[in-house]
């Protein structure tokens, strides 16, 4: 007999390195041609930080994001990072961005002054070019700062650091350890269809929505959700290293023994959502947040088994076999 | 001026990716590159009387083997230290390595591998937790005294507390127990895990690397090559899927092995056997949750006993217990908690970081109370975590203080998106105040 159940829940994930520490570093470099290169440590996994990075960088500078190029794998050359890790990579790094940018552009408007016979102070950089405040016939675009830099003295890397306060450890006696980071959270809703004879669990529907203090590019928030669920299903309901515990014998070595979920496995309603209340950690309010939407869905299929079957489930991965058990049980 | 950041811009290289002209490091070929194949302990623990890898060595189309003995630095690496690039001695996991090959060809280095003369001792080995824990049980680390690990001399639990404990079972009106069992799990990224090395002109090691975390790898690499850091180029940045696993190094210390001895290019890469079977793991947990609440849905009181199956090494596991302790009351306002965590070694695959990382296991026991919370006392599940959501100033479990919360503004947009219409009195209610 086919039963439907709904369930829900709300999640947490934490996002930067737990204690503090965490450094990042970034540097921006004027090219000769007026056009810029972003230069950082930030492994792009897929979750898009390369593109992040770029939006903040073209915000901070105040010149077309088409204008700047990203270069993540600098080896040797490049400015370090902690890593992509911890959902870390929003929260820390735009701040190194940002602190390369400003740099980037008083070098710049220093630079400007002395052609232009100014005070430094008495330069604007804004629309991609720089200008003489109360007097702004006296411009020079980017292109002419780029070839006029390159034909003189002068080097432009921009370059910023970063981190959100000193590490400190747990306190041995009480754990405590008030530098988390930011916090980002996940609420989950979910309608599922359970087959008392196989066990065999069909999301119908499933709804997530993430707070995550400022949308940075909100089309890839909404696409993490749903690679995040994948992770989610698959741990809720078949990923299993050690399918016949205790013994180790007959472990998974192949796909087909590994049941990660496929797009068939996905509800057919399946819709994602970002809401924001702006983090003062971050810039512009930013932070990471999408390791949490592999977490909100599993506590939301067992409440929605319960609700179905009126058994509480226990243990993760929720697979048939687990099912029938506890209806067995249950009698 | 535009402002970029808030748009939904599309992926800076996403067409690259999709069209196949990103390059991933599987993709990197040298001439003359060679191949690694790793001789992986066949048992799940075991003492290695005799090693004979020269018919290994002899067979047409090998370069050489690799071993212990050719590491120029330190024959160990991690997060906490401990895992060995090969274990000559005592294999604590089936599929640790012991030793390597490089020849011309996989097949060769396969064929040549299989030649290997290996004398081990099999030993009885422990998988489970609470096994590991008896008295008796097997060590998974020669020498020690038991398989927990240790903060300090006799320290093996990690504690949290916040307020009085007691007190907070005292106020409670109910009692809510439960006991969480989460699996092991595979990362299973597209890219398997897979290193190239080469020595450059400059007599530089070139690594290219899928790590997640290039800074943090680096450090590592030093000290078992026993080279400064500017003398490795270490080329990363692009990543075919990591979702935690290639926080832990896999491929490039062997690779980087065979580089530095043999001189040439060389590819190392695991198959999808070596990545489900041996690769690092989101290691097993089991969790004894006890919540108190009052008959109004206020929690009060939460102890929680956290086990987290390590496997045969460290990994990042005390990390694990620790972060997931922090946050496993879930984003609720519980003024009184007390957390005990121990990491436990088996005879199994490393636990080290995954998707969610630690916190997620915490989340999926906690959240389960809350639903078992909201049916004993009736009430309507989102009320329950409205009323017990996070507000602004709000104090976790280890003292930090909260900012910018927004866990009723998450399950408001949830509720808005699924249809469903919350009562007036929760969509009155936001995270500034309670």
């Amino acid at each position: 007999m086919k039963k439907k159940g709904v369930g829900m829940s709300c999640v947490l994930h934490p996002t930067g390195n737990k204690g503090a520490g965490d450094p990042s570093q970034a540097a921006i470099q004027l090219k000769p041609d007026g056009t810029f290169t972003l230069v950082t440590g930030a492994v792009d996994l897929g979750q898009g930080s390369s593109t992040i990075l770029r939006q903040f960088a073209a915000d901070e500078l105040g010149v077309p994001i088409e204008n700047i190029t990203v270069n993540n794998s600098a080896g040797n050359a490049a400015p370090v990072t902690m890593g992509s890790f911890a959902s870390r990579v929003t929260l820390i790094d735009p701040h190194a961005v940002k602190l390369a940018a400003e740099d980037l552009k008083a070098q710049i408007c220093k630079w400007a002054a002395a052609q232009f016979g100014v005070n430094p102070d008495d330069v604007t950089f804004a629309d991609n070019k720089v200008a003489v405040k109360n007097d702004p016939a006296k411009s020079l675009t980017m292109a002419e700062v780029g070839a006029g830099v390159f034909n003189s003295p002068a080097l432009m890397i921009g370059t910023g650091a970063w981190y959100p306060a000193p590490f400190t450890a747990h306190d041995p006696e009480t754990g405590a350890m008030p530098s988390v980071g930011a916090v980002s959270f996940g609420a989950c809703y979910l309608e599922l269809e359970v087959d008392t004879e196989t066990g065999v669990v069909d999301i119908l529907k499933l709804v997530q929505a993430w707070e995550v203090g400022k949308a940075v590019n909100p089309l890839m928030c909404k696409m993490q959700i749903g690679g995040g669920l994948s992770i989610g299903l698959g741990y809720a309901l078949s990923e299993e290293c050690w399918p016949h515990a205790p013994s180790m014998d007959f472990v998974p070595e192949v796909l087909g023994d590994y049941f990660i979920p496929t797009f068939a496995d996905y509800p057919l309603e399946n819709e994602r959502a970002v809401a924001e209340v702006p983090h003062p950690m971050g810039v512009k309010g930013a932070k990471g947040f999408s390791e949490g939407s592999s977490t909100a869905p599993i506590p939301a299929i067992i409440a929605a088994l319960h609700d179905a079957l009126g058994v509480w489930i226990t243990e993760i991965p929720v697979t048939p076999e687990v099912i029938l058990r506890a209806l067995g049980a249950r009698g | 001026m535009t402002e970029y950041v808030g748009q939904s811009m599309p992926r800076y290289n996403g067409i690259g990716q999709v069209t196949g002209t990103a390059r991933y490091v599987d993709d990197i070929q040298f001439p003359g590159m060679l191949y690694v194949k790793v001789l992986r302990s066949p048992v799940h623990k075991g003492t290695i009387r005799n090693l004979d890898l020269s018919a290994v060595a002899k067979t047409t189309g090998v370069a050489g083997v690799l071993t212990a003995d050719d590491i120029p630095g330190q024959n160990a690496y991690g997060f906490y230290g401990d895992s060995q690039v090969f274990n000559p001695k005592q294999p604590r996991f089936k599929g640790e390595p012991i030793a390597a090959v490089v020849a011309v060809d996989e097949d060769t280095a396969m064929e040549a591998l299989a030649k290997a003369k290996l004398d081990i001792e099999e030993q009885t080995p422990v998988f489970d937790m609470f096994e590991a824990l008896k008295p008796n049980a097997p060590l998974v680390r020669p020498g020690t005294a038991n398989n927990l690990f240790e903060y300090a001399p006799g320290k093996t639990t990690f504690v949290i507390k916040l307020g009085d404990i007691e007190k907070g079972f005292q106020e409670a009106d109910h009692v809510i127990e439960g006991t969480y069992k989460e699996g092991m799990q595979d990362h299973c990224p597209m890219e398997p895990h897979v290193s190239v090395a080469r020595i450059d002109d400059a007599d530089r090691l070139e690594i290219y690397t899928h790590s997640q975390c290039l800074n943090v790898h680096l450090g590592f690499l030093c000290p078992v090559f026993n080279l400064p850091q500017s003398k490795i180029n270490y080329i990363g940045g692009r990543c075919g899927g990591g979702f935690g696993g290639k926080n832990d190094i896999h491929c490039d210390h062997i690779a980087g092995l065979a580089a530095l001895k043999f001189r040439k290019p060389v590819k190392f890469r695991f198959t999808r056997k070596e990545d489900l079977a041996y690769s690092t793991k989101r290691g097993p947990w089991v969790f004894e949750y006890k919540t108190g609440f009052k008959s109004d849905g206020r929690i009060v009181a939460s102890h929680i006993r956290e086990f987290h199956d390590s496997g045969a090494y460290t990994g990042l596991s005390p990390y694990c217990i620790e972060k997931c302790g922090m946050f496993a009351s879930g984003p609720y306002a519980v003024p009184n908690i007390l957390v005990e965590a121990q990491v436990i070694y088996t005879n199994k695959p490393v636990s080290s970081s995954m998707r969610g990382f630690a916190v997620l296991n915490g989340q999926v026991a906690m959240e389960t109370q809350m639903s078992r919370i909201a049916e004993q006392l009736g009430l309507d599940p989102w009320e329950l975590r409205f009323i017990n959501a996070w507000r602004d100033g709000d104090m976790g479990a280890s003292r930090y203080v909260v900012q910018g919360a927004g866990a009723i503004e998450a399950m408001r947009k949830c509720a808005e998106l699924a249809g469903i219409q919350l009562p007036a009195k929760l969509m009155e209610m936001n995270s500034r105040r309670r």
